[in-house]
């Protein structure tokens, strides 16, 4: 099982312009320690959604990549949204599940993950045709190049230990956070 | 056993659709997703025939207001098309949009209040309204044809001018659903 929070640090290192979403969970902490950026956009409510904001970004900016973390309770939520971004085939979109078979910030109810259900081959069968699944930690550096330069959609199912880590708790100012990402990104606020 | 539609022909008979896909062209509308209905058939086909717009085919109306974040915070315009049924499935993830001022049109075709050959469609289609209402849409309702264009439009500039979401129910008896379509 890996660490999260290392796994998650190793993916980040040197990012650049990657454009990071986490869910709702554990994830949006464990991108938050790695400092907070403009780029990053933590989503708070709607589980389930944070996948296809993802394809929604991958579509308006085909010029930038961009990579969703999120949690296995925040992908099982919404499993087809796997099957519609695969139709879309978007290159530049990378899924990143970190999951630890339970349901963390609740009291760690187990999912369905802990009992068979294996997200890589879900994400296989609904169309990803790059589909990784890390046992080492240290697979995040050659994974790492591919979230900036590798033929999406990338789906990398990382299954991980329950290691309690502290919770860095970034920003929940939606409207800020919009404001922030489109301007970093070059954007206007209205358009 | 009702009878089959021709799904080619469903409501190709007026230019609603060839309207609202033009009021998108005029607002720069470049995300369109959708579940399909048979009131949405033309609006659908000329979304997915327009090489400016990215249609997205979604598998639960739910996954629409995640696209409309995603498109907002790459800098384009989205919509979705759903029918009546498909707003329940949408009330957490309506959610997003508000918490970010995300704007969206949403055009929703009415199901259950006349003449649909499914009544199971009635308890959703008879709280659709006020269930938008509840999760913080402005909502227009069009009954007659001649009103879709300058609906569609006042819903653009109200959503895209001010980042809100606004929604436009087109009645089922304006869109004359056929008998036994979905």
């Amino acid at each position: 099982m890996l660490d999260r929070r290392e796994f998650v640090s190793r993916l980040l290192k040197d990012r650049g312009e990657l454009m990071v979403l986490t869910g709702l969970g554990t994830a949006t902490f464990d991108v938050a320690s790695q400092g907070d950026n403009p780029l990053n956009f933590y989503i708070w409510s709607g589980m389930g959604c944070t996948a296809m904001v993802g394809l929604g970004l991958a579509l308006a900016r085909p010029d930038r990549r961009i990579a969703v973390i999120t949690g296995d309770g925040d992908v099982l939520m919404a499993l087809g949204s796997l099957a519609t971004i695969a139709a879309k085939q978007p290159k530049n979109l990378s899924i990143v599940c970190i999951d630890n078979a339970v349901y963390a910030a609740t009291g760690m109810q187990p999912t369905a993950t802990g009992a068979g259900c294996d997200l890589a081959a879900t994400a296989r069968s609904c169309g990803f045709t790059h589909v990784a699944a890390p046992t080492d930690v240290a697979e995040a550096d050659t994974l790492r190049p591919l979230l900036h330069k590798g033929d999406g959609p990338l789906f990398i199912h990382a299954r991980v230990g329950t290691q309690k880590h502290e919770r860095i708790v970034p920003t929940r100012d939606g409207i800020g956070m919009k404001q922030r990402f489109l301007q970093a990104s070059g954007k206007p606020a209205m358009f | 056993m009702a009878h089959a539609p021709d799904p080619s022909s469903a409501a190709s008979h007026t230019d609603w659709p060839d309207r609202i896909h033009a009021v998108f062209k005029k607002y720069n509308v470049r995300q369109v997703g959708h579940v399909p209905d048979t009131g949405h058939t033309r609006l659908i086909a000329l979304c997915a025939q327009d090489n400016e717009i990215h249609d997205v085919v979604l598998t639960s109306e739910a996954e629409g207001p995640g696209l409309v974040l995603g498109a907002t915070l790459g800098g384009e315009r989205a919509a979705l098309l759903m029918q009546s049924s498909g707003v329940g499935n949408c009330i957490n993830t309506f959610s997003v949009l508000a918490n970010c001022a995300a704007p969206l049109v949403l055009v929703v075709t009415m199901r259950g209040e006349f003449n649909d050959f499914n009544p199971w469609q009635r308890p959703m289609g008879k709280m659709t309204e006020e269930t938008l209402k509840l999760c913080g849409f402005h909502v227009y309702r069009v009954d007659e044809e001649k009103d879709v264009e300058p609906v569609l439009a006042a819903a653009c500039d109200m959503a895209y001018g001010g980042n809100f979401q606004v929604a436009v129910l087109l009645s089922q008896r304006m869109i004359n659903r056929m008998p036994g379509a979905h």
